[in-house]
């Protein structure tokens, strides 16, 4: 391979009269200007249009890109924040609405209680206003009773003896020594 | 029976076509290094006409071209510096990448660069201009840092230097030229062997060689394939190596 590549080349430059020796590692005065040519036009073509659009093209994207993802984060920040305050929010309620219960429970439960001890009160006053109109009406029984009993009796008596008993100081003395008397066999009774 | 003739170094020196006896005389090399470069302008002007923020197929796969001498630029030299030589290492791997790639298409089926004027072009270019950055970084330090790098005894200078000097200064060019005109030529002379071989073998001798010739014939294609990658690879290593010279000329110290 070496040789079939080398050896052309001696021949060549014997060869040909009419141009340069054919030596491939000898540059033709044509082959570099064109060389150079095409080198500095498309320089000239990618540094002044080709990279200044990219590059415009590019940092556009990476700013929307970057927009796009602060965005997304301000986003899912304000998300966090907004759960977190519902969170927050959630709790206060519960805490609120544990509060308000125990305090109805406790307000009940005080209602309750206050409400028994008027009823016992009212009872208590209802017996005692009760017994005490009792031991009135009793009172005012045994008062007239007393009188009624004294003058049946001065009334019998004056009947079996056969004369009034006008002298109503006497009568009066007899009559309450009577009732002193049933007086006090009715307390030795209830003693016994 | 007639000898098989092989292709020649004449292969890369054809008639000349417009302009004749003129320095800008045209053969058909010529003519296909300057149409593929308006090809070059016509794609690009195409794909960048109208730039959107969400790319058409077509302003992505530009994008995507661009962004490979741009990578190139920013892995080696930084943002700043990748940006400010980013034209430079652009054109050049566009240039070599568009000019090895007419190797393989019909019609012109010969690269531009496996003549010697644009690898040499391209060559002093890249020399020119990392000498320049390095001279602009450290001035006054430049060939002194380059040729003898600090922190060596200095007896060791008699053999570094000279060395620095020829690999830094002479090889540099010598095997960028080089590397980019034997990867292609030799390429070209090896597709043009196995065509003309397979045209001696079937058309010239016929029977039983003609299965060799077509055997040959599929040498051709699997070379042609190879030569879609040593295009791109040459491109490639251009760009990086220029680069890479750029970068060694801008660091803080050799």
């Amino acid at each position: 391979m070496l040789l079939s590549l080398f050896l052309p080349f001696a021949e060549g430059t014997e060869g040909e009269g009419a141009h340069a020796p054919l030596n491939p590692l000898l540059p033709a005065t044509p082959d570099l200007i064109w060389g150079s040519v095409v080198f500095v036009g498309l320089a000239i073509f990618f540094t002044l249009y080709v990279l200044p659009r990219v590059k415009t093209a590019l940092d556009a994207r990476a700013e929307i890109i970057e927009g796009g993802i602060s965005k997304a984060e301000n986003a899912q920040a304000e998300a966090a924040a907004a759960l977190e305050e519902y969170t927050k929010q959630l709790a206060e309620a519960r805490a609120e609405a544990a509060r308000i219960r125990e305090q109805a429970r406790a307000d009940g439960n005080a209602i309750i209680a206050e409400l028994k001890e008027q009823a016992t009160v009212e009872a208590a006053r209802v017996t005692a206003s009760a017994k005490a109109s009792i031991e009135a009406e009793r009172q005012s029984a045994l008062v007239s009773l007393r009188a009624e009993v004294g003058s049946l009796a001065i009334d019998l008596a004056s009947g079996v003896i056969g004369e009034s008993l006008s002298d109503d100081k006497k009568s009066a003395a007899i009559v309450d020594r009577f009732l002193a008397e049933l007086e006090a066999d009715e307390k030795a009774k209830a003693k016994n | 029976m007639e000898p098989f003739v092989g292709p020649s170094v004449e292969e890369f020196f054809p008639e000349p076509i417009l302009f004749i006896g003129t320095p800008f005389e045209m053969n058909r090399i010529m003519i296909i290094r300057v149409v593929v470069a308006l090809i070059v302008v016509l794609v690009f002007w195409l794909g960048t006409r109208r730039m959107k923020i969400v790319p058409t197929r077509f302003q992505g796969a530009i994008e995507y071209l661009l962004a490979v001498p741009r990578n190139i630029g920013t892995d080696l030299l930084g943002e700043k510096d990748g940006a400010r030589f980013l034209p430079l290492l652009t054109t050049i791997f566009f240039v070599v990448i568009s000019a090895n790639f007419t190797g393989i298409i019909p019609p012109a089926n010969i690269a531009s660069t496996s003549l010697i004027g644009l690898p040499i072009v391209l060559a002093v270019i890249s020399y020119v201009t990392f000498i320049y950055a390095g001279i602009k970084k450290h001035p006054g330090a430049f060939f002194k840092n380059s040729l003898f790098p600090p922190g060596v005894p200095w007896p060791l200078y008699i053999i570094v230097t000279p060395i620095e000097f020829v690999s830094t200064f002479v090889l540099r060019p010598v095997t960028l030229t080089l590397r980019l005109l034997m990867n292609m030529l030799v390429g070209h002379l090896l597709l043009v062997l196995f065509f003309l071989a397979t045209n001696y073998f079937v058309v010239t001798l016929g029977g039983g060689w003609s299965a060799l010739g077509v055997g040959i014939l599929g040498f051709a294609f699997a070379w042609s394939g190879f030569e879609i990658l040593v295009a791109v690879l040459q491109a490639y290593v251009f760009t990086l190596l220029t680069a890479v010279y750029l970068q060694l000329a801008l660091a803080d110290e050799h």
